[in-house]
């Protein structure tokens, strides 16, 4: 395995190709963005995600040129380009409603930005078909806009935001007119096309599995800050926040006080009549600190039984199963009121399953299954 | 097809009558064979014969063409820049005042109009002719072409002119190669629009016509003012023949793009 793991963000050595730095906007009165520093590195497939107002369109409008920078710098590749209008900017962008030119066909549309550049035709010809060829558009050269799919417009704008093959490629809402079905597949063909052209994408989305899917790494933001930057299985295995790990999948969230218990290990005294909860944490905490303990569901089993080797185990009713085919996901009512939730993979037909409506159970979890988080 | 009751049968007549029974007499008289208007004594096609003989009138035919083509034309780019920069411009100092100043000729009485322009030809020394007219009908005709393109303009996805940006387009490119030709139908129904203005317009060319120019719309209601000739209602019937080919053929025309444009999204979304 000579094959080394793209991770640039870890090499001090590298120069990331943007550098936001203190970046502030402001509308009126309303801060869109919040004292904002990030770099994003060549090649990459960097996710910004986060609920609609968190500023993650602002971000990609301001690299895109359409708004001005309130405070703070950006650089491209080392060079501030707040004074760079739109037009001289080598950053390309695909739109949510992809912004397709009605009035020309799709090779027009690809072509436009070469036009512009006063290329020669045969260099103009040779680009579109390439990139006809990349989205698998060859048939569809002569069509309009309203004469092709909603899954092929798509792909217009995609092939037109890369023909002038940006440096950076901004992305807004790219799959969110796609069906799910067809919205999977191209969330590959997205992935394809970046490796294949090697152009770094900012990604923006709200989805949080397509952020997942797609990215290198995911900025989660909220309220014109960033929450946690870091790769998928980081933001979500490692959350930084009670923000992140509840963003980001389905997780149970226990408060309680923290107690150090040995190497690395705490307590978690919770709700008096519990016993206490044992948790591994690399982030220290003093003796009664308030702390959350965050906790996948898929990490926590459920059994008709108390398990013998759990470090937790806490016993109460199902209150409700949600079934989802492959998997179902049990909530579980504690004395204390509670809900706990659990996750089981589906491995058996409905009707054999173990466990039902007001059943006594137990629900259990190791003591690295969990993260344990200041706020 | 739905049956009509009695009474819509009946509003239905009542208002059509009153529309169209003042020009059905008027094209059956242009084709009276009699010098009296009011009197029936058979079909002639006479007086469109006649019609082309007479100078004055086509002299004035051809003012009136000339003046409508030149001033809808200036009107429209004025009346669609103004547009522009209202719909786009974001918030400025005296917006609102700017935009209340556009619209105020709508509303602004002909006679006032046509009376302050004169006044401004005469101070300025300008000799009353076809320059006049065409100025005149240009001022008061920007207005109809700068509403007709701003409504348009707010529908227009925003995003269009920032991916000709984004492309490498001055704004000036992303204006005449994305934005105007996707404008282009109100464009041209706004210029229809002054065109159509600027012909039938009397209060304003009054005032700015001088003996050296009349248009059509004066010469009639001056001829009128000696007595209905039957000439005139044979000029009439040919400027409601035209009026109506060009609006039947417009709505045709438009009727079938959209036909086409559904059925081909339709073929598209069957396709995927």
């Amino acid at each position: 395995m000579a094959e080394t793991v793209f991770a640039p963000w870890d090499d001090p050595a590298e120069k990331p190709l943007i550098r936001f730095r203190n970046v502030t906007k402001q509308f009126g009165s309303f801060t869109a963005i919040d004292d904002l520093t990030l770099d994003i590195f060549e090649r990459e497939f960097f996710a910004l995600l986060g609920p609609s107002g968190c500023g993650k369109t602002t971000m990609m409008r301001m690299l895109a040129g359409f708004e001005t920078i309130s405070g703070g710098t950006i650089e491209l590749a080392g060079q501030d380009i707040a004074a760079v209008p739109p037009n001289k900017r080598a950053v390309n962008m695909m739109f949510q409603s992809y912004a397709l030119f009605p009035h020309l066909s799709v090779y027009d549309n690809i072509a436009f930005g070469l036009r512009r550049d006063r290329k020669s035709r045969g260099e103009i010809d040779a680009r579109v078909a390439e990139m006809l060829k990349l989205t698998r558009l060859e048939k569809f050269a002569r069509r309009k806009p309203h004469q092709i799919s909603g899954g092929q417009r798509q792909r217009v704008a995609l092939a037109r935001s890369l023909a002038k093959a940006p440096k950076l490629l901004l992305l807004d809402e790219p799959l969110g007119a796609l069906d799910a079905k067809l919205r999977q597949a191209t969330q590959f063909e997205l992935m394809d096309i970046q490796e294949k052209t090697g152009t770094t994408f900012v990604i923006v989305t709200h989805d949080q599995e397509e952020a997942m899917t797609v990215a290198s790494r995911v900025a989660v933001m909220d309220e014109g800050r960033l929450m946690q930057v870091a790769t998928p299985e980081r933001i979500y295995e490692a959350p930084e926040s009670v923000y992140v790990a509840d963003f980001i999948g389905d997780v149970n969230i226990l408060t309680g006080t923290a107690q150090a218990s040995g190497e690395a290990q705490f307590r978690v005294i919770w709700d008096g009549e519990q016993t206490p909860l044992v948790a591994a944490s690399s982030r220290e905490f003093h003796d009664g600190q308030a702390c959350h303990l965050a906790v996948r569901p898929e990490k926590v089993s459920i059994s008709a039984e108390r398990p013998e080797a759990a470090e937790n185990a806490v016993q109460g009713k199902v209150l409700d199963i949600a079934y989802l085919g492959n998997l179902s996901t049990y909530h579980v009512e504690l004395p204390g009121g509670q809900i706990i939730k659990a996750q089981t993979a589906n491995t058996r037909r409905i009707s054999r399953r173990s466990f039902t409506w007001e059943d006594p159970v137990w629900v259990s979890w190791s003591a690295t299954a969990g993260v344990l988080l200041a706020e | 097809m739905t049956r009509l009751s009695w009474f819509n049968v009946t509003s239905l007549t009542l208002g059509f009558a009153f529309l169209y029974l003042p020009m059905v007499i008027l094209i059956i008289y242009s084709f009276n064979a009699s010098q009296l208007v009011t009197v029936w004594a058979g079909f002639s096609t006479r007086w469109y014969g006649e019609l082309l003989q007479n100078e004055a009138f086509l002299d004035a035919a051809w003012v009136t063409i000339k003046v409508a083509v030149l001033s809808s034309t200036i009107a429209t780019v004025l009346g669609t820049m103004a547009a522009y920069v209202l719909v786009r411009a974001g918030r400025f100092l005296g917006r609102t005042l700017f935009s209340g100043m556009i619209y105020a000729p709508l509303v602004m009485p002909e006679v006032i109009t046509g009376l302050s322009l004169l006044l401004l030809f005469i101070g300025i020394g300008l000799d009353r002719g076809v320059l006049t007219i065409v100025l005149a009908h240009t001022t008061f005709s920007m207005c109809y072409v700068s509403v007709v393109v701003s409504s348009r303009l707010m529908s227009f996805d925003r995003s269009l002119e920032e991916a000709a940006l984004d492309l490498g387009c001055s704004g000036f490119d992303a204006f005449r190669l994305v934005t105007l030709p996707i404008i282009a139908p109100a464009v041209i129904s706004g210029w229809l629009l002054a065109f159509t203005l600027s012909l039938d317009d009397l209060v304003i060319a009054s005032f700015a016509a001088g003996p050296s120019a009349t248009t059509l719309p004066i010469k009639i209601f001056s001829a009128v003012r000696l007595g209905v000739s039957p000439e005139i209602n044979a000029l009439s019937t040919i400027m409601i023949g035209i009026v109506t080919v060009g609006v039947i053929s417009a709505s045709l025309i438009s009727k079938h793009r959209t036909l086409r444009q559904r059925q081909e999204e339709q073929a598209a979304a069957r396709a995927a």
